[in-house]
């Protein structure tokens, strides 16, 4: 990667200088209008750092510029949190514009550590699993810092945007409403209609496996079908099967089969002529031949729509459940509380399906970990 | 010559002529009931086996509309109506579409300019990437409805709030593409133009961005699907009154199952329209860049 | 002044298991004119004492010379041509586009352009191809293209790593037999990696024997040989004299190969 070695050399300097310009900057102003004392000290913080990090030698001290730079800018972030906390009192906390000098020069100081720790250049396996955790979480952070500043010290509306504590607050009130909305729309509508339709995808797969007539028929089909917008069919699934979870189910059963089925006739025929032809050679029955050499090779692809539906499963109960729901449930929920312009309820129910999507994939990733070691995308 | 066994269209259509069966049969099957219904209203007792399937054929808002019912539907919606007619599907799919396709456009353009990003700074790639890659597995369309009602709130109406779930859908497999394709050269290749001491933006243009463009293309691809679903979606919450999601939801207020599916029928076409567009347009640029040649 | 001059070279790679000695100890001086072959079995850093002059890879410690200035310096000067074991050429570009590639990057105005491409591609006897694409061509045809895009620089300097590796004996035997009167016309120095005893002996003016673990020179062979070779040199006493002795090299090498 030679060609951005020289680019970042400058983007480190830029960053540093910025933000050694704004908390300067920050600091004068903080001292012309009405003195804030804490405040104060974090821009002289700053400044401080920018000038410590600034005389150490990059390329030989990653790992400690990182960490005075991540240490002061948390620092700075702390502090700035504090005004906005919910007990404080409004004159206490002046928002003049050297509090966003301020936060933006912390923000910057934040990226410029993140560039230092994603440049370190290590061979211990430890310290690299713990960089790639560090500098994701880092940005994550960051990112909710930035939400909780904006929304808060700009007074937005909450119907707009509500900050992160407040979310975090409704959450930590309505866990039994967003328990029964889980247990509703996921641990129902979605599980069961995920294992109906990938299973009916698989089984079909392999029932169509011996005649390379219907795949020819099926597989473009399959294939056409995968890009439709299929979650249209959910009014249609709610006449039929009424509005309790049935309905989601089936359409999360529609939405999974087909990239289930067409992934595992392809991985079905992954396997090299040269193994096949071994296989031939040990006069191996079709069963012998399925289960030791093609569906090891199809695993990887199996997976794969394994994968992708969850994403698919999830959506298609939410959004199934905009056409009509008992009242309960998480598509329901977002809809009603949508209309009634509780967004921070909205959110709270948004996190839960992220944490819920993230968990499910992470799952199934963990297990294809398990079951495909051995394939060349799993080797490091 | 090879025989009619052996090519794709036969088996492609005797497994569309299956299916067609299949659903006139499960027609018959599911609108049974209603149709015993209606004759036991009317006191018809005598009615001979075609008539009764004929019937449950034609029913006017069946459990499961017949094939040609939909297809009448479709006929009638899109080429006997005038185009500026509310209850024209074209006019209906045009709104659709176009939402969806500033969506995409504005979609593929953040994807990729998030991809050279990503792929030219390595604290954006540590930081940003996991995060992109975990989103992905968050039922974004979830927030589809929230979007369009905030957006509302505060005064942005029309086609840029659809657009922008259209956008937000998009952009992710294109930003996780191209980040794949821009890194896609061989270190040969990048020795090469290292030996030339090439500039980093000589080596983008020349090297990086022609080698992406396969991916870019499978991406696009899936983004452009996504992109329609996600128009339609975000056409659902109440107060849209035009575009196809709109004709499904109002199709399930008033029970009007042909309609229902004529609209879905019509997206579908319009999807498979435009992936295959797309498909084209990739196979028409890596044939003219040699790429299809390995 | 020699064109490469390296002193007490030493390169090491760190690894997860420890570090590699790639290099150790290179001494090696070539002058202008000269055709240097680097020999020896896989493992011996042969590839990497090309890279390293190419400033591909960076030494650890000794000195390089290219030119007289630092391979980085030499590269920016554009001094050498490199042609890598794979024809590397860009699938989208056309073989004249391809000849065009390193030209542009330089910043080398259209017409100049225009006349390089149809001068080497006259030199590797591709003037009716420019119009192909790579894949259209032969794995020789896009190898002797991979040349002409090398020579397009005009470096008095080309380095080749394993260039026909990839190819068939017979196409092999041909584009040596082109190589060697190419750099007979053009003058140039070349230094070219490979592990064929009979392609080393054929092409060069001096034959670098090297042995592996750490990567060494072995001993530097000084070819007799005329310089007008016809293929059917390799039949001669001389020849096989040659590379008996180099074959002897690489075993001795070899022999030393005990674990430290």
């Amino acid at each position: 990667m030679a060609d951005s070695i020289t680019s970042r050399r400058t983007l480190e300097q830029a960053l540093l200088l910025a933000a050694g310009a704004l908390a300067i900057l920050s600091a004068l102003l903080n001292l012309v209008g009405g003195l804030h004392l804490i405040q104060l000290l974090a821009s002289v913080g700053l400044v401080a750092c920018v000038g410590i990090t600034w005389k150490l030698v990059p390329a030989t001290a990653r790992w400690k510029c990182g960490f005075i730079l991540f240490v002061v800018s948390t620092t700075a972030a702390y502090i700035l949190l504090q005004p906005l906390a919910p007990g404080s009192e409004p004159e206490v906390a002046p928002h003049g514009t050297h509090y966003w000098l301020l936060a933006i020069s912390a923000w910057l100081l934040a990226w410029a550590s993140v560039e230092q720790f994603a440049s370190v250049k290590t061979l211990s396996k430890v310290l690299t699993f713990f960089l790639r955790l560090l500098i994701p979480i880092l940005f994550g952070a960051w990112l909710l810092l930035g939400w909780e500043l904006t929304t808060r010290g700009l007074d937005v509306p909450q119907v707009l945007l509500p900050a992160p504590s407040v979310i975090a607050e409704r959450f930590a009130m309505s866990t039994d409403i967003l328990w029964a909305d889980f247990k509703q729309t996921f641990l129902k509508a979605v599980l069961i209609g995920y294992a109906m339709g990938c299973g009916a995808g698989f089984l079909v797969a392999l029932a169509i496996d011996r005649s390379p007539f219907l795949q020819r028929g099926l597989l473009p089909i399959g294939n056409l079908v995968s890009a439709l917008p299929i979650v249209g069919v959910a009014p249609i699934m709610v006449m039929w099967f009424g509005f309790d979870w049935p309905s989601k189910a089936a359409v999360v059963i529609v939405m999974t089969f087909f990239p289930m089925l067409v992934n595992t006739v392809a991985g079905l025929s992954a396997s090299s002529a040269m193994q096949r032809d071994l296989m031939q050679t040990y006069a191996a029955s079709y069963w012998q031949s399925l289960f030791k050499l093609r569906l090891p090779e199809a695993l990887p692809f199996i997976f794969n729509a394994l994968k992708i539906n969850s994403t698919l499963a999830l959506i298609g109960a939410i959004v199934a459940e905009f056409f009509g729901t008992p009242i309960v449930g998480m598509g329901f929920r977002i809809s009603t509380e949508v209309g009634r312009m509780n967004v921070d309820m909205v959110w709270a129910e948004i996190a839960v399906a992220a944490v819920a999507g993230s968990l499910f994939y992470g799952v199934l990733a963990l297990i294809e970990r398990l079951f495909t070691f051995w394939h060349p995308s799993m080797r490091q | 010559m090879t025989g009619w066994r052996e090519g794709k269209i036969f088996p492609i259509l005797l497994v569309l002529a299956t299916i067609t069966v299949f659903w006139y049969v499960m027609a018959v099957v599911m609108n049974t009931p209603w149709q015993k219904d209606v004759y036991e209203r009317a006191g018809t007792t005598d009615v001979s086996q075609t008539q009764f399937i004929k019937d449950t054929w034609s029913q006017e808002r069946p459990v499961l509309p017949s094939p040609h019912q939909v297809a009448q539907e479709v006929w009638a919606t899109t080429v006997e109506k005038k185009i500026t007619s509310k209850r024209s599907l074209i006019y209906h799919a045009k709104i659709t579409l176009s939402s969806s396709m500033l969506g995409f456009a504005m979609g593929t353009v953040l994807g990729i300019l998030l991809a050279i990003a990503i792929v030219y700074n390595q604290a954006l790639n540590k930081s940003l990437m996991p995060w992109i890659i975990a989103s992905q597995t968050i039922p974004v369309l979830a927030i589809a409805p929230m979007i369009i009602v905030v957006l509302n709130a505060i005064g942005v109406q029309g086609l840029l709030p659809k657009a922008f779930i259209s956008m937000y859908l998009s952009f992710f497999p294109i930003a996780v593409g191209m980040v794949k394709g821009l890194n896609s050269p061989e270190t040969h290749h990048l020795d090469l133009m290292y030996t030339y001491s090439a500039s980093a933006s000589q080596s983008f243009w020349k090297l990086r961005l022609p080698s992406s463009l396969p991916y870019l293309f499978t991406s696009m691809k899936i983004a452009v699907a996504i992109s329609l679903v996600g128009a339609i979606v975000a056409e659902l919450p109440a107060g849209a009154v035009a575009g196809l999601g709109a004709r499904l939801l109002a199709g399930s207020y008033y029970g009007q199952t042909i309609q229902i599916w004529s609209a879905l029928v019509v997206a579908s076409i319009l999807a498979a329209l435009l992936v295959t567009l797309i498909d084209l347009l990739g196979r028409f640029v890596n044939h003219r860049m040699g790429l299809s040649h390995g | 002044m020699p064109t490469i001059d390296v002193k007490e070279l030493s390169l090491t790679f760190t690894t997860r298991d420890g570090p590699v000695h790639a290099l150790s100890n290179i001494n090696l001086s070539v002058q202008a004119g000269d055709f240097v072959s680097l020999i020896g079995p896989s493992g011996c850093g042969k590839t990497t004492l090309l890279r390293a002059i190419a400033d591909l890879e960076q030494a650890t410690s000794g000195s390089l010379l290219v030119n007289g200035v630092s391979p980085e310096e030499a590269r920016l000067q554009r001094a050498y041509g490199y042609v890598f074991q794979a024809a590397s050429l860009y699938p989208w570009r056309t073989i004249a586009k391809n000849i065009a590639l390193p030209l542009e990057i330089m910043g080398i105005g259209r017409a100049e352009q225009q006349k390089r491409i149809k001068e080497n591609l006259a030199l590797v006897d591709l003037a009716d191809f420019g119009k192909k694409y790579p894949w259209q061509l032969s794995g020789g045809m896009q190898q002797r293209a991979s040349i002409a895009r090398a020579l397009a620089v005009e470096p008095n300097l080309l380095l080749m790593d394993e260039p026909f590796g990839a190819l068939d004996e017979i196409v092999r035997d041909h584009l040596n037999e082109q190589l060697l009167s190419l750099w007979a016309k053009t003058n140039k120095t070349v230094v070219f990696v490979t592990h064929s005893i009979p392609e080393a002996v054929y092409l060069s003016t001096h034959i670098v024997v090297m042995s592996p673990r750490p990567g060494r020179i072995h001993e530097i062979i000084t070819s007799d040989l005329p310089k007008d070779r016809p293929l059917n040199i390799r039949e001669t006493p001389e020849f096989l004299a040659l590379a008996n002795r180099v074959r002897e090299g690489l075993r001795a090498g070899h022999s030393e190969d005990v674990p430290v």
